[in-house]
């Protein structure tokens, strides 16, 4: 079913779109029907620029098991950087 | 059977007068023709759904589906569109914009030379949904719901549609005859919420027919995905041809044997 919900939050960094590097200020992760992964719901991310317009997105469509992983994995990045270097 | 088609992007008007795109798919036979209004799912005006738009004019019909996160991206790619429209919160779309644009896009099959004045609506998953919306709110003379979620069932709390009056409750407006198509493993709508709502039907003295197929879950007409059950696809579509063909008067739909593929009277009954 089309889950309708979205989680919205701010964000800060750059990502790489189909023109290049640009800066990324939100994100929307939503569970819900895929465009293009092969599965009926999928744990989706889009990291964007609303204003430089709809296309400054970077999309990722996941399997929830493949999100999970993902979750876990940067958390755990995060949690072994050396002391000092993550505030 | 003649069947030359026109597709194309058009601009129609919208909710409060706003005009917005659409992808309109139309028969070139003098007419006339029944028309019908596509209403795409959550994930957008895309491709797959503008090939199910042009099925409707490859069998004879006037077809228009309505852009709705147009406003919010206008000229955009589909897919960036919804992301565009999730994250300026207009992801649920509100039920009245949804009501106005399909009444916008009505209107333009109405205004066609070769329209016969009947107007149909089909919508799958949230457009199944939102195909019921349109019929209990506008008047129509044929809807198809497709697996729509939320009609019976209440948006759990915490849902952006949670305190929406439940669109079964709205049953006695219906002003058309239904069609209902669901997977038998669905679980939104589950077959409870499939009885639910034709029990609403009943009591409410409406003509519709209501199909449910076995092996097939949510989204089993959609060929992309690998939710498609071709058995189940097939044969709805045949449920859709003889149900438009009936109540939009569509003449290629009643006499063409490439879409008349039912025994005499099946498809057709009312309960």
């Amino acid at each position: 079913m089309c889950t309708y919900l979205t989680e919205k939050v701010s964000i800060s960094g750059s990502g790489k779109g189909p023109s290049g590097w640009f800066r990324l200020t939100d994100a929307s992760v939503y569970f819900d029907h895929p465009v293009h992964a092969q599965a009926e719901h999928t744990l989706n991310i889009d990291f964007l620029d609303p204003a430089a317009g709809p296309s400054a997105r970077v999309a990722v469509e996941l399997t929830a098991e493949s999100a999970r992983a993902l979750a876990k994995a940067i958390q755990a990045t995060l949690d072994s950087a050396p002391p000092g270097l993550v505030t | 059977m003649y069947d030359a088609m026109l597709a194309e992007t058009v601009t129609i008007t919208g909710h409060n007068g706003d005009e917005i795109e659409a992808y309109s798919a139309r028969t070139l036979q003098a007419g006339p023709v029944g028309g019908v209004v596509v209403i795409h799912h959550l994930p957008g005006y895309d491709r797959q759904t503008k090939e199910f738009t042009r099925a409707f004019a490859a069998g004879g019909l006037n077809a228009v589906m309505p852009h709705l996160y147009h406003r919010e991206a206008p000229g955009a790619a589909p897919d960036d569109a919804m992301a565009a429209a999730r994250a300026a919160g207009a992801i649920p779309v509100p039920d009245e914009r949804i009501v106005g644009d399909v009444a916008g896009a009505a209107a333009y099959l109405r205004g066609l030379s070769n329209s016969n004045g009947k107007v149909g609506v089909i919508g799958h998953c949230s457009g199944g949904r939102q195909a019921f919306l349109a019929a209990v709110s506008l008047p129509l003379d044929a809807a198809v719901d497709c697996y729509g979620g939320f009609v019976v069932e209440p948006p759990p709390e915490g849902h952006p549609l949670h305190g929406v009056p439940r669109l079964v409750e709205r049953t006695g407006n219906l002003s058309c005859p239904l069609l209902g198509l669901f997977g038998a493993e669905d679980q939104h709508p589950s077959p409870e919420h499939v009885a639910e709502l034709e029990d609403a039907l009943k009591a409410h003295g409406k003509t519709y027919e209501f199909h449910s197929y076995d092996g097939a879950g949510h989204a089993f007409l959609q060929v992309d995905r690998p939710s498609y059950r071709p058995e189940a696809a097939v044969a709805a579509w045949q449920r859709i041809w003889a149900f438009f063909g009936r109540y939009l008067l569509s003449p290629v739909l009643r006499e063409d044997s490439r879409y008349v593929h039912l025994p005499d009277g099946e498809g057709l009954d009312q309960r």
